[in-house]
């Protein structure tokens, strides 16, 4: 097998084996990574939002980009690069963090879901295809956001080193404000106070932010490439996530492992951990992460690891999905195990409405 | 006379995309692709390897010059 095959393969086997883990050590069911969820639970923890239930620093996003930064310099391919539409990037961001808090969770976390038996996660993935079909369509007709421009070393290293802040604060847990606390916000009890210990989870970011920066991985990447020149890459590493974590799942209930929270293959739609079986929504939710993910270049896990790698506009897309996840909760627009809120369901019709708007008014200049 | 096509600044998938375009439109010419990061150099070469072309690789100054000729 060729190098590089291998590994796709490697990076998505060992995210998902990383991801039955997570679990095992403390993160929430189905959700040894999400970047939507852990995004959200880091604006939350930074009091953007008050939904007390979802406030956390989760160390594997820092991991993510601070591992792309390392690969970055390590395979000398770190690159200060940005102002392809800047500002357009930000607000895509905020529309995929939306559709992906109406599904609960990101195109990572949809095939973890999946690979728990999760149906719902199925009906996502169909709507997932469709959005990205939609943006595969704009790209054959033109689509463009413009050229990237080499920008200073200093702005690529911005988001990286507020990463490390991040960490800081953490580790610090520093209280400025004791009787309404902050500025730091941990959960008590919900998913953002399931999380495996700050280390494991700090070094099971660092190795995918590496590995996704060596192999490309794109969980949007791969569908968007088959569908547009019948390239089977990056759908390797898609298909390998599945695989493993299904896998991971039935192997841990075969052999009895428990740990803090057990991960396990249980077929079905309704009762799934933090999921709700709302079928239009899990379809339209993800559709807009779909369609947004082209219209941005990669899927949310992409959007890390290019930041970390020096691309100054996925750090800001990246930026987008922090606000967007705080503009979610504080609208009511973020469904819950309880269903889908009325608003969100606006949001989402909105937030494709855009999308489709951007991919229609962007062209390259002839 | 050579294609040349400028995919230099371009996200993914563009470059490719752009590259799979100018072959489909010159079947027998040689292509050059203008391109500035390792990932578009890595995937237009496999596109253009995987349509029959052998690639050379010419590095400018933080930029690669991808000359796609037909056949190896």
């Amino acid at each position: 097998m060729k190098k590089e095959n291998i590994l796709i393969w490697l990076s998505g086997a060992v995210v998902g084996l990383l991801a039955v883990l997570l679990v095992l050590f403390g993160n929430p069911l189905n959700m040894g990574f999400c970047i939507a969820c852990f995004e959200r639970d880091i604006a939350g923890a930074l009091g953007l939002h008050r939904a007390a239930v979802v406030q956390y620093i989760r160390p594997e996003i820092l991991g993510i980009v601070l591992g792309a930064f390392i690969a970055g310099y390590v395979g000398k391919e770190f690159r200060p690069e940005g102002g392809s539409s800047t500002i357009t990037r930000f607000f895509l961001g905020i529309l995929v963090m939306v559709g992906a808090l109406v599904f609960l969770g990101c195109p990572l976390r949809m095939m973890i879901r999946l690979g728990g038996g999760d149906l719902n996660a199925l009906v996502a993935l169909i709507g997932f295809i469709a959005g990205i079909a939609v943006g595969v369509y704009f790209l054959k007709s033109g689509f463009d956001l413009g050229r990237a421009r080499e920008q200073r070393t200093f702005s690529a290293w911005v988001l990286p080193i507020v990463m490390v802040g991040l960490l800081l604060l953490l580790i610090l847990a520093p209280v400025f404000n004791p009787d309404a606390g902050g500025p730091i916000f941990f959960s008590a009890e919900g998913p953002g106070a399931q999380h495996a210990a700050v280390a494991l989870a700090l070094i099971a970011g660092l190795l995918v932010g590496y590995l996704a920066q060596r192999s490309r991985l794109c969980l949007a990447g791969g569908t968007r490439d088959w569908l547009l020149i019948k390239d089977s890459y990056l759908i390797k590493g898609f298909i390998a996530i599945l695989a493993v974590v299904l896998i991971g799942n039935i192997l841990v209930g075969v052999l009895g492992i428990t740990g803090v929270n057990t991960p396990a293959f249980n077929l079905g739609f309704e009762g799934q951990p933090v999921a709700h079986a709302v079928h239009l929504w899990n379809f339209l939710g993800m559709a807009l992460v779909g369609l947004g993910s082209i219209l941005l270049g990669g899927c949310p896990l992409r959007q890390l690891v290019l930041a970390g790698n020096g691309n100054t506009d996925s750090a800001v897309a990246v930026l987008g999905m922090i606000i967007g996840a705080a503009i979610s909760h504080n609208f009511m627009l973020a469904a819950s195990p309880k269903g889908v809120p009325d608003f969100a369901k606006y949001a989402v019709i909105g937030g494709l409405i855009i999308c489709l708007a951007v991919g229609a008014l962007n062209r390259e200049k002839a | 006379m050579a294609v040349e096509v400028d995919a230099r600044g371009l996200s993914c998938p563009l470059p490719v995309l752009k590259t799979k375009e100018a072959i489909t439109k010159n079947p027998n010419e040689e292509i050059i692709v203008l391109v500035d990061s390792q990932v578009s150099k890595k995937n237009v070469t496999r596109v253009a390897e995987s349509n029959g072309y052998s690639v050379k690789v010419e590095m400018l100054e933080d930029e690669f010059r991808l000359k796609c000729k037909k056949g190896d």
